[in-house]
């Protein structure tokens, strides 16, 4: 349960045409990301979806129902904030079981469903604690847990991880796949980061400037990506973006990821100096300055040395290249 | 703080800056309740000195108990400044949390409308408030002063919290909305404790003007059964004869209900001023 589709769906702040017409269907238990740069409207589409914000023009469904015109609350959706948006003077129990006693559940069935989603993300001894009393990661997973205990049909995160430090970023990352895993249930997650993007979904949206650029599986957009935009995006480090015309190919621009690059005896296919070195242990990120291409990046696994400002020559198989057109579409 | 380790003499310096102003400040006040407490000759022979065995005198409590009713005074004072006081609170941060929560058209024009009375002075309109409140025939009546302090309070209420209510996170309002809770709950339960602070620096500030105030309760009230503790301390005052000794005791009583209210909120309001510059 948890079927939703977007037709048409535009937001106009004022003039501003924040979303342009998104049509998009989410399958029962996806889990689908949204990800783009910032000002994306991706946030926003977000907001569309939970109600927060009504749309301009065009039509929700939820499980074949229109919820286009509805209130947040009776749209059956739960929502994860960046901010965690923990009610500071209620206690962790009081905080998961809000939405249930607003709804009117017995008391009995609000304790059991706040003691499950407690057990579940392992909170059962924060339970009587107040939100500032409690860590960042525990703030975020009392957020999750106030979701599940609704059991919505639908989840929505916004950007749950950013306020988060690296290391704890990674362990709830897993927390919420985990999760996803166990309750089945239809996810939709806003990420800037395509790393999250990648790892966690099902299938990803990337929005550009309110319109939809490409919706596919992470492996799809990495081998397959539409155009410019979603090429450089997704996978990390950047794609390159080369001058067809100096390589004598007949596109406008030829993409290359890092890892594709190879170094050659030799002049090679394109001349360049080392400009920097990043070396990582696992792998070594190598930044190459060339005259017809500007900056490249270079991705090599294992350790590997270069003295900067070397003159290097490198390569790359004709058969792991993108063409594009001038207006940045892929050409097939 | 490291700083005024480090540097001894730029911390006296500030200190001895805030001493003497605290002096100052203080003095009025010091003077009143010193010269309260004495006979009248002394107030004029020695008005700087403290009461001693001989010129200790409470004549003036004893006037001000015996003449005039001074109990049903503050109680009138009290009434008005407190029920003021809750609708400038409640219907300044209504109106503050409408502005800056909602988008609707004209939402700039309308601040700007609520906000515009901070800078016209309410008493210009006395003679068009005196002729409304006779027409509804209001006058000496409490229902008149509060009308009238309401108006007054409200424009510098929704100036501020607006301000305070914008820095709420809009994340949390949100989340209470997907919760189902309803637009007041939100307002009452979620905001409003969060600008709390706020909500004390106004009250402090519209609460001292309203006590303090003679303007009014001599044109709109002046009837002996509403008459504030202001007005009621003017009966010692003379075109001739002034009874100092009983002015100066009924303006010390005066400044005590005040003090409570201030001490109240003042932890508050101490957290509202500092907010934003401490973290």
């Amino acid at each position: 349960m948890g079927q939703l589709t977007l037709s048409g769906v535009t937001k106009k702040f004022g003039p501003v045409d924040v979303i342009q017409g998104v049509d998009l269907a989410v399958a029962d238990g996806e889990f689908c990301v949204f990800v783009g740069p910032s000002g994306c409207g991706k946030s926003t589409l977000l907001k569309l979806i939970a109600g927060l914000e009504s749309a301009t023009a065009g039509r929700l469904t939820l499980d074949g129902r229109d919820i286009t015109n509805l209130p947040p609350a009776k749209r059956e959706i739960a929502m994860v904030f960046q901010s965690y948006a923990l009610y500071p003077h209620l206690t962790v129990r009081d905080n998961m079981g809000l939405a249930l006693r607003q709804a009117g559940r017995p008391k009995a069935e609000v304790r059991a469903a706040t003691d499950r989603a407690a057990a579940m993300l392992s909170l059962d001894t924060l339970l009587d604690r107040r939100p500032a009393e409690l860590s960042g990661g525990q703030r975020q997973r009392v957020a999750i847990g106030r979701a599940i205990v609704r059991r919505p049909k639908l989840f929505l995160f916004d950007e749950p991880l950013s306020n988060l430090d690296a290391a704890l970023r990674v362990n709830t990352r897993i927390e919420i796949a985990k999760l996803h895993r166990e309750l089945g249930a239809t996810m939709i997650y806003v990420t800037h980061d395509q790393v999250e993007a990648m790892t966690l979904a099902d299938r990803i949206v990337v929005l550009r400037a309110g319109k939809v650029e490409q919706i596919g599986a992470p492996m799809e957009l990495y081998n397959d990506p539409a155009n410019t935009f979603v090429a450089g995006f997704i996978g990390s480090p950047r794609m390159n973006f080369l001058k067809s015309a100096a390589l004598g190919m007949s596109s406008h621009t030829a993409g290359v990821r890092p890892e594709q690059l190879q170094f050659v005896e030799g002049p090679g296919a394109i001349r360049s100096t080392v400009s920097h070195v990043e070396r990582l242990g696992g792998e070594t990120l190598v930044y190459l300055h060339t005259a017809d291409h500007g900056l490249l990046t270079a991705r090599l696994f294992g350790e590997h040395d270069f003295a900067v400002g070397s003159e290097r020559g490198i390569t790359f198989a004709p058969d792991r290249v993108f063409h594009f057109d001038e207006a940045g579409h892929r050409l097939r | 703080m490291s700083r005024t380790r480090h540097f001894p003499a730029r911390a006296f310096a500030a200190h001895a800056v805030l001493i003497v102003w605290t002096l100052i400040a203080l003095f009025p006040v010091f003077v009143t309740v010193v010269n309260s407490f004495k006979s009248k000759r002394a107030i004029f022979t020695q008005p700087l000195a403290l009461p001693g065995p001989e010129t200790f005198d409470l004549v003036g409590y004893q006037t001000v108990a015996a003449q005039g009713d001074f109990v049903a005074y503050f109680q009138n004072s009290l009434v008005v400044t407190c029920l003021s006081l809750f609708f400038v609170l409640l219907f300044g941060a209504m109106a503050a949390f409408a502005l800056s929560e909602y988008r609707f058209r004209g939402n700039m024009l309308m601040g700007l409308y609520l906000a515009l009375g901070i800078m016209i002075p309410i008493r210009l309109g006395t003679v068009a408030i005196l002729q409304m409140m006779v027409a509804t025939g209001l006058v000496n009546t409490l229902a008149a002063l509060i009308l009238v302090y309401t108006a007054q309070g409200l424009p510098l209420a929704v100036f501020i919290l607006s301000e305070f209510m914008r820095s709420v996170s809009d994340d949390l309002k949100n989340a209470g909305r997907i919760d189902g809770l309803s637009e007041y709950r939100i307002f009452f339960q979620l905001v409003l404790p969060l600008v709390r602070p706020a909500m004390a620096t106004v009250a402090v500030f519209t609460m001292i003007p309203i006590w303090n105030d003679l303007w009014f309760p001599l044109i709109l009230a002046p009837s002996e059964a509403t008459k504030t503790i202001t007005l009621g301390s003017q009966v010692f005052l003379g075109q001739f004869v002034s009874n100092w000794n009983a002015v100066l005791a009924a303006l010390s009583l005066a400044i005590l209900p005040v003090l409570v209210l201030y001490l109240i909120f003042s932890r508050q309001l101490i957290r509202g001023i500092t907010a934003g510059a401490v973290k």
